[in-house]
C-alpha cells in the first residue's frame, strides 16, 4: 500500500523522484529497457536473415546495413541517455530546425523519379522529413503538455498549424506518404491527450468528404495511378499493377510453411520489384510462409505492447504522450507497409519498419525507441522500490 | 487568459491516457486481425492459384525438336540427311532496338530483302515469347567470326548450329524423295489442334513426295523441358526434361544407281521413267524430267530461283510419274488384249484382214491404222507384235465399253495407284457413266474404238502405265506401287489391289508371248531394241498424239513444233520366264515408242538384270545443272 502512495506522490511531483535517494539497477544506470532491447534485438536479427535472401546474399549490401545497424543501436543507447527534461524544453528548436531543413530541401534538395526528398552532405545523404518523423510528436507532446488536458479548442489550433506547415513542405517534394504519416504522428499525441471523441468523428467526417475533392485537385497522376492499381491490378499488368501482381504472388506462393530460406523464385528470379526494400515482406511470407508472417507480426505486437506499458507508465504526460505516440507511429508503419504489400493500401514509399534495407529509417526509428528506453528507465527508479 | 486558470490534474490526465492506450491497444490488434485475415487469405485460402501464378512466371516449357528421320535407298545410300548448318538467331525480347541492330547485322554480314522480309513476317507472326526467329541461314566461316568480333555490339543475337536438310542428291529424287521447306500461313491454316502443338516452335515440314506423305514418321516425337527463369527471361537451369524420339528411317525399293540409269538415259528430254519390282510393287526408280535441286528449298528459296523453276517451259516442278496424264495409245493393247480374250468376245486364233483401216457398219468414218497399207491377216498376237489399230478396233467394238471398262480398271488404268506419295492424279479410263455425268453425252460406238487403241479421252499416268504392265507380268496380279521397303527398321507391306484370278493362263501366255515377239521378233515394232540382247524380255510401244489429227489430213512431224509431236511410249518387263522388273517410259515428244522411249528402257533392263551400273564418273551436280 505504501508503494501506491509514494508511486502517487511521484507521479504527481514527477521531478522530485531525481532528488530521492535510489540504489539503481543495472539496465537503470545505461538507461536501458532490457525487454524492449531483446524485442528489438531479435527483431532486426530476423530482419537481417530476410534480407540476406533478398539481396541474394550480397555482401557489400549487408556489411553497408550492419553498419547502419551499429550506428542505430549506439544512437539509441545515446538517445536513451539524454534527460527528457532536457528534449521537452529544447523541443521548440529541434522542430524549427527540421523545417529549416525542409525547406532547404525544396531548394538545394536531390533526388530521383521527380522528387526532390534528400539533402546530400558530401557523400553522406539523408532526409529531412525522417527527422521530422521523431521530431513532430516531440514537439505535440511538449507544447501540449505544458497545458492542462485534454486540450483545448484554441491550443487545437496552434497545434494543427504546428502539424500543417511541416506536413505541407512533405507534400511539397512530393512525398504524399511520408507527409501523411508525419501528420499522423502529430495528430496521435492529440488523441492521446484526450482530444474529445466529437472531434475526431467530425475529423473523420471532414477526410471522407474530403475524399473527393482530393482525389480531382491534389493528388498527382501517378499517385491516383497508384490507387487504382490498388483495386484493379490487372489493368495494368506489365506496368503500375506489376508490383503488387508480383507481390501478391510471391506472398500467396509461400503457403504455409514456405518454400525455405533462399529458395524464393518470385525473388531471386527478379519477379518481384524492390525486395529488399519496401516489398522486403513479401520475400519473408515467400520463404518462411503464413508461418513466418504470424511470427514477425507477433514481434511486431510484443515490441508494440511493450511500448504501450512503457507509455501507460510514464511519469508524466508529456513522457506518456511521447511514448504513445512513437508506439502507435512505429504500429501505422507496419500496417501501411504490410498492408501495403499484400495490395490492401495503396503502393507508397513505406519500408517495413527495422527490416527493410535502408539506414535513416532504421536510425530514425532506433532514435525513437531510445526515447523510450529513456522514458522507461527514468520511471523505473521509482517503480521498481 | 482563462486558461491560466485551468490547473493541470496529473491524475485526470493519467487515466484518460491509460484508456486511449487500452483503445489503441484495441485498434492494433483489429489492425493486426485485418493484416492476418489478408495473409491467410493470399496464402492459405489461394495459395493454389498463386503457387501456379509463380511456377507460370518462371517455368517455361521448352520443346527439343527430334531428329527428322533419314531416307536410304535399297542399298543404303543416303538421300536425304541432316547436316550442322550456322543460322544467325535474333530474340526479338533481348533486342534494344530491332531495326537499328538489323542495319548493323547488314554492314557485317550480307542480307538480302527478301531475308529481311522473311524475317519481319516471322517476327510479326504469332509467335512464343523468347523464341530465337531465324535470320540468316548457311552462314560460313568468314561471316561467323566476323559476327564473334561484334558480339558485344549485338545484343540478342546469336549464331548456334542446328540440323538442315540435306539431299546429297537432289537432283535425282527431286520428285521422289521430295523436300522440307518453310511452314507457310496456308499450312498454318489448315493444321489439327496437334499439329499446331508440334509445329509451334517448328520452321520446316515436309512439303512434297515422301518428306510430305511419311511427314508424323519422319518427324518422330517432340521432347520436352521446363526450365527455370527470371524476370528478364534468362534460362537459369533446366528442372524437367522429356527427351524427344528420334523420326523414323525411311528405307526405300528405290535403287540410287537404277535411278541415274534413268536419269542418264533420258538426257535433256522431257518425260517420266518408272520401273516397279513385279513381285512386290516396290518402285525401283521413278523419275520426272527435268528435275531441280531440292536443297534449294530447305531454308528458303530465293525469288530469282524460283520463278526461274515455275517460269520454265519444261515445268521442271511437275511431276510427271504421278501428276503428268498422256494417252496410254498402243501400250494399253495388250491390256485390251487380255479383255478380249478374256470375255470370250475373241479367241486366240480370232482374226480380220487389216486393210489400214477401220470402217463402222452405217458409218463413213475411216479408222485409221498408224500403216496406211494395213496388216493383212491378223490375229491378237500378230496384232500386239505390229501394233495393229484395225485388229483392236473390231476387238473393242465386239467387246464393248462395258468390258474395256471392267478389264481396264483390274489394271489400274482410271485408278488411284495409292502409291506412298501425295498429289496422284488418278488418269482416265473412261466408261459410259462417266461421259454421261462429266460431258452429258451418250456413248458412241465411235469412243469405243478410240480407247481400243487407247486414245480419245483415255489418259493415264506414267506410274499407272507401269502398274499395269508390272500386272500383266505378274498375270493379273496388281500391287499397290510403294516406296517405302522399311519404316524405321520395320518392314512394310506390300499390298494387293486386285488379282484377275478368272482370266486362264493360256490368255496370259498368248499376251506376254506377243509382247515377246515386239522385242524379239523381226516385224516387232519394237525390234530395235531387240538387238544384242542377252537375255528375253517384253515389250510393248506406243506412240500418242498430242494434236488431234482431222480427218483426210496427213500427219507430217517436220511440220509440227517440237512440242507438237506425238509423246512416244514403251511398257515392258523382263527377265521374260520369270518377270522381275516392270517398266513404263513416256518421252513427252519423242515421236515414236519404238525410237525414243524403248531404248531408255532397254538401259534400265540391261542394268538390272545384269546387276551393272556404269561407274558414276561425273558428279551428279555437274552432269546437268539446266533444269
Amino acid at each position: 500500500m505504501s508503494s501506491v502512495r509514494h508511486y502517487d506522490f511521484l507521479r504527481r511531483m514527477p521531478e522530485a523522484s531525481h532528488d530521492l535517494r535510489q540504489r539503481l539497477s543495472f539496465w537503470q544506470v545505461i538507461h536501458i529497457d532490457p525487454i524492449l532491447l531483446l524485442l528489438l534485438f531479435a527483431l532486426t536479427v530476423c530482419g537481417l536473415w530476410v534480407l540476406y535472401s533478398a539481396s541474394e546474399g550480397n555482401i557489400r549490401m549487408m556489411q553497408r546495413q550492419g553498419v547502419f545497424f551499429v550506428i542505430a543501436y549506439i544512437g539509441l543507447f545515446a538517445v536513451a541517455q539524454v534527460r527528457l527534461s532536457l528534449v521537452a524544453r529544447w523541443s521548440i528548436f529541434l522542430y524549427l530546425g527540421g523545417v529549416a531543413l525542409l525547406i532547404a530541401v525544396l531548394f538545394i534538395g536531390v533526388g530521383a523519379k521527380g522528387a526532390q526528398r534528400w539533402l546530400s552532405l558530401g557523400s553522406f545523404r539523408f532526409q529531412p522529413s525522417e527527422i521530422m518523423k521523431l521530431a513532430m510528436p516531440i514537439v505535440i507532446s511538449a507544447y501540449l503538455s505544458s497545458k492542462a488536458l485534454p486540450p483545448r479548442f484554441k491550443h487545437i489550433f496552434w497545434l494543427l498549424i504546428l502539424v500543417f506547415v511541416p506536413t505541407s513542405l512533405i507534400m511539397l517534394q512530393p512525398d504524399l506518404g511520408t507527409s501523411i504519416l508525419v501528420a499522423a504522428s502529430g495528430l496521435i499525441v492529440l488523441f492521446y491527450a484526450g482530444l474529445s471523441w466529437r472531434y475526431i468523428l467530425a475529423a473523420f467526417t471532414l477526410i471522407v468528404m474530403s475524399i473527393w475533392p482530393m482525389w480531382q485537385y491534389v493528388l498527382r497522376d501517378y499517385q491516383r495511378q497508384r490507387v487504382i492499381t490498388l483495386f484493379d491490378p490487372e489493368s495494368d499488368p506489365q506496368g503500375a499493377g506489376w508490383n503488387i501482381i508480383q507481390s501478391k504472388t510471391a506472398i500467396g506462393s509461400g503457403g504455409i510453411t514456405g518454400k525455405g530460406w533462399l529458395e524464393g523464385t518470385q525473388s531471386h528470379l527478379n519477379f518481384l520489384p524492390e525486395s529488399h526494400t519496401d516489398f522486403i515482406i513479401a520475400v519473408l511470407a515467400e520463404e518462411f510462409g503464413f508461418i513466418g508472417v504470424v511470427v514477425l507480426l507477433a514481434l511486431y505486437l510484443l515490441i508494440i505492447f511493450r511500448g504501450l506499458v512503457i507509455a501507460v507508465n510514464g511519469q508524466d504526460s508529456f513522457r506518456r504522450l511521447l511514448a504513445g505516440s512513437i508506439t502507435l507511429t512505429f504500429f501505422i508503419y507496419v500496417f501501411v507497409n504490410v498492408g501495403m504489400v499484400a495490395g490492401l493500401l495503396p503502393v507508397v514509399g513505406v519500408p517495413l519498419p527495422l527490416v527493410s534495407l535502408g539506414g535513416t529509417s532504421l536510425v530514425t526509428l532506433m532514435l525513437g525507441f531510445g526515447v523510450l528506453m529513456a522514458i522507461s528507465t527514468e520511471q523505473r527508479r521509482v517503480v521498481n522500490k | 487568459m482563462r486558461e491560466r486558470e485551468h490547473l493541470k490534474d496529473h491524475h485526470r490526465e493519467a487515466s484518460i491516457f491509460t484508456g486511449r492506450v487500452i483503445v489503441t491497444l484495441f485498434i492494433v490488434l483489429v489492425m493486426l486481425g485485418v493484416l492476418l485475415t489478408r495473409y491467410y487469405s493470399l496464402q492459405v485460402i489461394h495459395y493454389q492459384n498463386y503457387a501456379t501464378e509463380s511456377d507460370k512466371n518462371r517455368i517455361l516449357v521448352q520443346t527439343i525438336i527430334p531428329n527428322r528421320g533419314l531416307i536410304y535407298d535399297t542399298n543404303g545410300e543416303l538421300l536425304a540427311d541432316n547436316r550442322p548448318s550456322f543460322t544467325l538467331f535474333l530474340i526479338p525480347e533481348r533486342v534494344n532496338d530491332v531495326s537499328s541492330t538489323l542495319s548493323l547485322l547488314k554492314t557485317i554480314i550480307s542480307i538480302n530483302d527478301q531475308t529481311l522480309q522473311e524475317f519481319y513476317d516471322l517476327l510479326n507472326d504469332e509467335r512464343p515469347p523468347y523464341q530465337a526467329i531465324p535470320l540468316r541461314h548457311r552462314l560460313t566461316e568468314e561471316e561467323i567470326a566476323r559476327l564473334a568480333v561484334n558480339k558485344y555490339r549485338l545484343s540478342g543475337v546469336s549464331v548456334d548450329a542446328q540440323l538442315v536438310r540435306s539431299y546429297p542428291k537432289p537432283y535425282l529424287f527431286a520428285h521422289t524423295v521430295g523436300y522440307v521447306g518453310k511452314i507457310n500461313k496456308k499450312e498454318k491454316a489448315r493444321f489439327s489442334e496437334e499439329e499446331r502443338k508440334r509445329y509451334k516452335y517448328m520452321l520446316t515440314i515436309g512439303k512434297i513426295g515422301l518428306e510430305k506423305y511419311y511427314e508424323s514418321q519422319l518427324f518422330g516425337e517432340m521432347g520436352y523441358q521446363n526450365v527455370e527463369k527470371n524476370a528478364l527471361g534468362r534460362v537459369l537451369r533446366t528442372l524437367e526434361r522429356v527427351p524427344p524420339v528420334s523420326g523414323k528411317d525411311l528405307r526405300l525399293y528405290m535403287d540410287s544407281r537404277l535411278q541415274k540409269v534413268a536419269w542418264e538415259a533420258m538426257g535433256n528430254r522431257r518425260g517420266a521413267v518408272v520401273a516397279i519390282d513385279v513381285k512386290t510393287g516396290g518402285v525401283l526408280a521413278m523419275l520426272s524430267t527435268p528435275t531441280f535441286n531440292t536443297n534449294l528449298f530447305v531454308t528458303g528459296i530465293s525469288h530469282k530461283d524460283y520463278s526461274a523453276l515455275t517460269n520454265s517451259l519444261d515445268l521442271p516442278l511437275f511431276d510427271r510419274t504421278i501428276q503428268g496424264r498422256y494417252p496410254p495409245a498402243s501400250t494399253v493393247k495388250p491390256a485390251l488384249g487380255i479383255a478380249g480374250l478374256a470375255s470370250r468376245s475373241i479367241t486366240p486364233t480370232y482374226r480380220i484382214f487389216d486393210p489400214g483401216y477401220y470402217k463402222l457398219e452405217n458409218d463413213d468414218r475411216l479408222y485409221r491404222d498408224w500403216n496406211p497399207r494395213g496388216h493383212g491377216w491378223v490375229n491378237v498376237h500378230k496384232a500386239i507384235i505390229e501394233s495393229s489399230d484395225t485388229f483392236f478396233y473390231d476387238m473393242a467394238y465386239r467387246t464393248g465399253v462395258d468390258q474395256l471398262y471392267h478389264y481396264g480398271s483390274q489394271f489400274g488404268l482410271g485408278k488411284y495407284t495409292h502409291i506412298d506419295i501425295p498429289n496422284e492424279l488418278s488418269g482416265l479410263w473412261p466408261s459410259r457413266e462417266w461421259k454421261r455425268s462429266a460431258r452429258q453425252l451418250p456413248w458412241f460406238p465411235g469412243d469405243t474404238l478410240n480407247i481400243g487403241i487407247g486414245q480419245g479421252d483415255a489418259l493415264a499416268t506414267p506410274l499407272q502405265l507401269a502398274v499395269m504392265v508390272s500386272t500383266i507380268a505378274n498375270r493379273g496380279v496388281r500391287h499397290k506401287p510403294r516406296l517405302v521397303k522399311e519404316i524405321g527398321g520395320e518392314p512394310a507391306q506390300s499390298e494387293v489391289v486386285s488379282a484377275m484370278e478368272n482370266v486362264s493362263d493360256k490368255y496370259w501366255d498368248v499376251v506376254h508371248n506377243a509382247m515377246y515377239g515386239v522385242v524379239h521378233a523381226s516385224n516387232g515394232t519394237g525390234r530395235r531394241i531387240g538387238r544384242g540382247i542377252n537375255y528375253k524380255m517384253a515389250g510393248k510401244t506406243g506412240t500418242a498424239q498430242v494434236v488431234g489429227i482431222k480427218q483426210g489430213e496427213k500427219y507430217d512431224s517436220e511440220a509440227l513444233s517440237e512440242r507438237h509431236r506425238d509423246h512416244a511410249l514403251f511398257i515392258g518387263f523382263a527377265p521374260f520366264d520369270a518377270p522381275q522388273i516392270a517398266i513404263a517410259v513416256i518421252v513427252e515428244n519423242g515421236e515414236a515408242g519404238s525410237s525414243a522411249a524403248a531404248p531408255v528402257a532397254r538401259k534400265l533392263f540391261d542394268a538390272y538384270i545384269s546387276d551393272e551400273y556404269p561407274e558414276q564418273v561425273q558428279s551428279e551436280l555437274a552432269s546437268r545443272r539446266k533444269p
